[in-house]
């Protein structure tokens, strides 16, 4: 589903991802771990579309579309989603009318009839049920004074409704107490299925303990320096990310 | 789509196409051609004359236009606001325009001019269906002349006086000879004075005592002659008791040079009478890229809630024009009295807008609300001007006044006035301000949700609007969104 070749990316003439290579299947969840400053984000907000970032070399597949030609509209109405680390606040616009628009536009796309005010209703009813938010939100404005928690559950609460294909999951378990990261992972696996892929990106493993990761990447300074199923996480935690640093520089 | 560059060249590709983007058209710029009647450019004692001469007017009221002229010239143009404009040549002005066939009136809407009407379903005002179908009375003035108001029968059987002001002159005399000029004076101000002097017609409103208006009341304002100025005048009153509701609209053809338009509107609320007035205003803004052209918009609105219980609120989208330099007021005069103000200014491309309220509480337990929502776009600058005087009988004032600014891009601005003068101790103030900007963050996470940048925009600018929005009457509300919308379309890359 989604491709990654030979990926160089640069921030202003800085250079952050150097050559990443991904291949993430149907039905597959990965997780990319690394320390801070790692490229990460960058990965995540250049599938996403993140207009400040140079891709200098490589290209990355969607259902083997060329991304990068596309507008970040046109991807998320094509079925990529992306949970924000820090998601933007919209002051004055409320959560039930910015889910409805985005829903719709997502369903006009697809050629399928939009919802009216009474069908969305319960449609995001069930959502919300589903990450433990009340209804109360849908008249507050989007992310508008959310804690940290409330903003990662509303992030899962859209990828839940918006029912895109590929789902790549910045930091959405980062300032998280241990309920919130239950609640988030619990909201990954049910979103998993056959037809859909999960990119989860993190610092820590802990919220892959809930998770069931078919791989999992280690980026640091721009590359994946090494990739392996669940135990590599479990390493990871033991003996920290120096640990893969003096690897490579051996 | 990933693009090439640091991120300040990306980002100002992101504004140059904004800027493509806000050229957008105005789509009320056409202009009609009838056979126009208009006096010669220029003003002096024998062109207030003619104008007076032309309407038939009563000595008493010529009388008053000259008291006027000669107080105008004596006054200075004001030049405290932040509007910055050309120098109004105004002997190069013509003070009266009227289609040609209305010399003699027309009696129904039949003998108006069929090219008229047709501008009037341009601008989306079917009088004919008005007529037939729609809740609300139109009275449409093109030019300096009122050419039709509808509804008259339906509104006479409530006692609801709604006219054309020359009709009112003609048939009302005693209540314009009472009421006209006594909320704002021949003498109040620059632009009011030369009002009084040429203004050439306008709506009148009378509402009876007790008298609910049963439907809203509406003017549709149009300029069309070139180089001609409008100088139309409005006078509501409503007596004890009674209730009100008024629109209104205006447009103008899209022209070169800079026409001027100087209203003055009076409102006066009785014992426990309540007056809602609304303006939408989208006059022709200049050329969104060179700013040549477009409305100079100087305008007097003042209501007066003369006794107790009274109720004024003034409710305005101001869209249009290249200038905007207006302030409706209230003075709470009677205890008990209540002045509402909830504005929305938008000024995109080239505009400059100068605009707010002044509350002046005389009265005991008066009070009043100011909310305004300005919002800049390309060029456009923003000033909200605002006065609250709590004056020493009033006691028990209260004002709640909240400002706030949304900027769209790196090139307008927008800028904040509030003047509070408190001389009773016992007065309640409070005051809130913000500004804002439509960021690229929030632009993108829409995006990244598949919702496109126009509906982005116009959804924030919506959300940011709604508590005005809500003051209108409801296929008004729904207007007003539309307009903004097309005033605003791809205001962000």
């Amino acid at each position: 589903m989604l491709e990654i070749k030979n990926l160089h990316v640069a921030v202003e003439d800085k250079p952050i991802l150097k050559g990443i290579d991904l291949v993430v299947n149907a039905g597959e969840l990965h997780a990319i771990m690394g320390p801070n400053g790692s490229g990460k984000s960058t990965l995540a907000h250049v599938i996403a579309g993140q207009k400040i970032y140079e891709v200098l070399d490589g290209e990355i597949l969607y259902n083997g579309k060329n991304l990068l030609e596309m507008d970040p509209e046109e991807r998320a109405l094509e079925g990529v989603f992306m949970s924000y680390q820090y998601p933007a606040v919209i002051p004055g616009v409320n959560l039930a009318y910015f889910m409805k628009a985005a829903v719709n536009a997502i369903r006009k796309h697809r050629g399928e009839p939009e919802m009216d005010a009474v069908d969305f209703l319960s449609f995001i009813k069930e959502k919300l049920a589903q990450v433990k938010m009340d209804e109360s939100y849908l008249k507050r404005a989007v992310n508008d004074g959310f804690s940290g928690g409330e903003k990662k559950r509303n992030e899962i609460l859209q990828m839940l409704a918006l029912d895109p294909s590929l789902a790549v999951l910045d930091e959405t378990d980062s300032g998280l107490d241990i309920d919130a990261v239950k609640i988030v992972a619990d909201g990954v696996n049910k979103f998993r299925r056959e037809d859909r892929a999960v990119v989860v990106i993190t610092h820590y493993q802990r919220i892959l303990q809930y998770m069931d990761p078919d791989k999992i990447h280690v980026l640091m300074d721009g590359r994946m320096i090494r990739s392996g199923g669940k135990n590599l996480a479990h390493e990871l935690e033991e003996k920290g990310y120096s640990w893969l640093e003096e690897a490579v520089a051996a | 789509m990933a693009k090439n560059g640091s991120v300040e060249e990306v980002l100002s590709e992101e504004m140059q196409t904004i800027e493509s983007r806000l050229s957008e058209e105005y789509k009320y710029g056409f202009v009609t051609d009838i056979d126009q009647e208009t006096i010669p450019p220029g003003l002096d004692e024998e062109v207030v004359k003619t104008i007076s001469l032309k309407k038939n007017e009563p000595d008493w009221l010529l009388e008053w236009r000259l008291k006027a002229y000669r107080q105008w010239l004596k006054m200075e143009e004001p030049d405290w606001s932040m509007v910055k404009y050309n120098e109004i040549d105004y002997q190069a002005i013509s003070y009266y325009a009227a289609p040609k066939s209305q010399e003699d009136g027309p009696k129904s809407l039949d003998e108006v001019d069929p090219e008229l009407l047709e501008t009037y379903e341009k601008l989306g005002i079917p009088l004919e269906e008005q007529k037939m179908l729609a809740g609300v009375a139109v009275d449409a003035v093109f030019d300096s002349v009122s050419v039709a108001t509808t509804f008259k029968k339906e509104l006479e059987k409530a006692g609801v006086i709604f006219c054309p002001f020359s009709e009112a002159v003609h048939e009302h005399p005693n209540l314009v000879k009472k009421y006209l000029g006594s909320v704002v004076p021949y003498t109040d101000n620059f632009f009011a004075t030369l009002n009084s002097a040429v203004f050439s017609d306008g709506s009148f409103v009378y509402v009876p005592k007790g008298v609910r208006c049963p439907m809203e009341l509406s003017t549709y304002f149009r300029i069309n002659a070139a180089n001609t100025g409008q100088f139309e005048r409005t006078l509501i009153i409503a007596d004890e008791g009674s209730y009100v509701s008024y629109l209104e609209g205006c447009t103008a053809p899209m022209r070169d040079e800079n026409q001027l338009h100087a209203a003055v509107v009076e409102l006066i609320a009785h014992k426990d009478a309540t007056i809602k007035y609304a303006t939408v205003q989208n006059w022709y803004p200049g050329d969104p890229k060179t700013g040549k052209g477009g409305i100079y918009n100087f305008v007097t609105k003042r209501g007066i809630c003369r006794e107790e219980n009274s109720k004024i609120s003034w409710t305005q989208v101001e869209t249009g024009s290249a200038i905007t330099w207006k302030y409706p007021s209230v003075i709470l005069k009677g205890d008990k009295t209540v002045g509402e103000f909830y504005s929305v200014a938008l000024t995109n491309n080239f505009q400059q807008a100068d605009t707010g309220t002044k509350m002046t509480h005389i009265g005991k337990n008066t009070k009043s609300t100011i909310i305004t929502k300005g919002i800049s776009a390309g060029k456009g600058q923003n000033t909200y001007r605002g006065a609250v005087k709590i004056m020493k009988g009033a006691h028990n004032a209260r004002n709640y006044s909240q400002c706030d600014s949304l900027l769209i891009g790196d090139k307008c601005g927008a800028h904040t006035f509030p003047y509070i003068d408190v001389r009773n101790p016992s007065a309640q103030m409070e005051h809130e301000a913000s500004t804002s900007a439509i960021g690229e963050d929030q632009i993108y996470y829409c995006n990244q949700r598949g919702i496109s940048t126009e509906n982005a925009v116009s959804m924030i600018v919506n959300g940011f609007c709604k508590e005005v929005f809500r003051e209108l009457p409801m296929e008004f509300a729904v207007e007003a969104q539309k307009l903004l919308e097309v005033s605003l379309e791809g205001s962000v890359g």
